[in-house]
């Protein structure tokens, strides 16, 4: 029953989006102008390419978010039994913390997180 | 410990009654059927009326922490039908069609945010028995279903091919994808707390206190790290600087218009429910019933009040909290906003999961 849910869900959530835009699309006028093609920056046609480039920096995070995020996921299992498993189970995540902690302070030593 | 309360206001035998009275006049499969587009229905208008109030909520309550009235024109003395009446009018915005922008991943960007916020909107537990999705890994569902929509805001900011959009999104990504592992860590101090990775199950295990209470002094410093951290989810508060209008015009949703930027708009409003409502299922207890060990005639008084008006006490009140921090804080910038996240948030995270685990396995909690 669960699966049949949450396949109502998504079939919701896009049914919403496409019977708005449809409805949208029905009652809103429509004009044509060149200028509303334009992107909309400050009145002036636009220079360059839009698609420029961006600071490195929020690759960085980006990267560690991955190591960070990955580590909840496996955190997760652990968990919901560790009140039964105890004193070993928080010893044993601890040394697996204790790894992704060192690499957090790497990451901070070497300056990944400093913006400049 | 006495739980036969519970089941004063559970919805669970009128939905099964429902599911057997059509069973014997159709087939099964007709039944389900008709159910889940009855449920569909359902999330879509509450979704809308939600999105209505809370909307109105955010100008009466920025109204008042900014000594104004708010609207009182539309619709009488309370400006009751501002919110319907601008509704209607964003309806009736043409949508435009940009030149140089990528269309196809430009229209799949209101898809994925809507998605985002109505799989996670549609894990809420309402009331007992009222929950619409309920499994065994709920909360990780949630984390998962709700990261979809940092995808949709930077495919809306890429594919609107403007400097401005860019930029927003960026920051917004970054921004994002950092405040969701305090929040993911927040969310697993609870599991340990609760013993349980399903909604429903998180709900029941605090009949007897809620966690704020159980996690002494530790929960109610991670209820602050959720709060900080939902409101960045959300991109709200003082972390709004993806649509800093004063340097960005809108952030990632600059070119969009009419109904299509309406629905940026609605998962914003809607993202913000949710969060206050996993703050107040995650903390508060749901649709749990306040009770105070040994005094049994004020428990039972509170038993007496539904499980949905508990839920939507609490996630209103989480909602005032956190429009109250929107309105009185200043906006960041981004290189606060990251250093924040990762040089004290984090470790102070990570900090009271070990010690919430330690609190769990030594048997300190209540």
């Amino acid at each position: 029953m669960s699966f049949t849910l949450l396949i109502t869900a998504v079939l919701t959530g896009i049914a919403l989006v496409f019977a708005g835009m449809l409805a949208a699309r029905l009652i809103s006028p429509r004009s044509f102008n060149a200028q509303k093609g334009e992107a909309y920056e400050c009145g002036l046609p636009t220079r360059g390419r839009s698609h420029m480039q961006f600071k490195v920096g929020y690759y960085l995070f980006a990267i560690l978010f991955l190591m960070f995020d990955i580590e909840t996921v496996f955190l997760f299992p652990w968990a919901v039994v560790v009140g039964e498993v105890g004193v070993y189970g928080l010893v044993s995540v601890i040394f697996f913390l204790v790894v992704l902690i060192l690499g957090l302070a790497y990451a901070w030593k070497k300056g990944a997180l400093k913006w400049e | 410990m006495n739980t036969s309360f519970l089941d004063y206001y559970s919805i669970q035998p009128v939905t099964s009654w429902i599911h057997e009275a059509l069973c014997s006049v159709m087939p099964e499969a007709l039944a389900i059927f008709i159910e889940c587009v009855v449920i569909g229905v359902v999330i879509v208008a509450l979704y809308a009326v939600l999105a209505i109030i809370l909307i109105y909520m955010e100008r009466k309550v920025c109204a008042a922490f900014q000594c104004r009235i708010g609207p009182n024109r539309v619709g009488g003395k309370g400006g009751l039908l501002q919110v319907p009446a601008d509704v209607l009018k964003i309806l009736t915005k043409e949508i435009i069609r940009l030149k140089n922008s990528d269309h196809l991943l430009y229209d799949l960007a209101p898809y994925l945010v809507i998605l985002a916020s109505i799989l996670s909107f549609s894990c809420l537990p309402w009331n007992k028995g009222a929950h619409i999705l309920d499994m065994n890994i709920g909360i990780l569902f949630v984390l998962a279903a709700s990261s979809i929509g940092v995808v949709g805001i930077l495919l809306a900011g890429w594919a609107s091919n403007n400097k401005y959009t860019m930029i927003g999104a960026v920051r917004s990504g970054a921004m994002i994808i950092s405040y969701e592992l305090s929040l993911g860590i927040i969310v697993l101090s609870m599991v340990v707390l609760s013993e349980t990775a399903s909604i429903s199950g998180i709900v029941e295990s605090q009949a007897n206190g809620w966690n704020l209470f159980k996690g002494h002094a530790i929960a109610i410093l991670a209820f602050v790290v959720y709060l900080i951290a939902g409101n960045a989810e959300a991109n709200r508060g003082p972390f709004d600087l993806a649509e800093a209008e004063q340097e960005l015009t809108a952030g990632y949703h600059t070119e969009y218009s009419g109904l299509h930027f309406g629905f940026f708009y609605l998962a914003e409003y809607l993202n913000l429910f949710i969060t206050a409502g996993f703050a107040s299922t995650l903390f508060l207890g749901g649709w749990m019933p306040l009770h105070v060990a040994g005094l049994d005639g004020f428990n039972a008084v509170m038993d007496y009040i539904p499980g949905v008006v508990w839920f939507f006490g609490k996630t209103f009140f989480v909602v005032w909290l956190l429009m109250w921090i929107k309105w009185t804080f200043i906006r960041l910038r981004i290189d606060q906003v990251l250093v924040f996240e990762w040089k004290y948030l984090m470790p102070t995270s990570l900090l009271i999961l070990i010690l919430m685990v330690v609190l769990k396995v030594f048997g300190l909690v209540f």
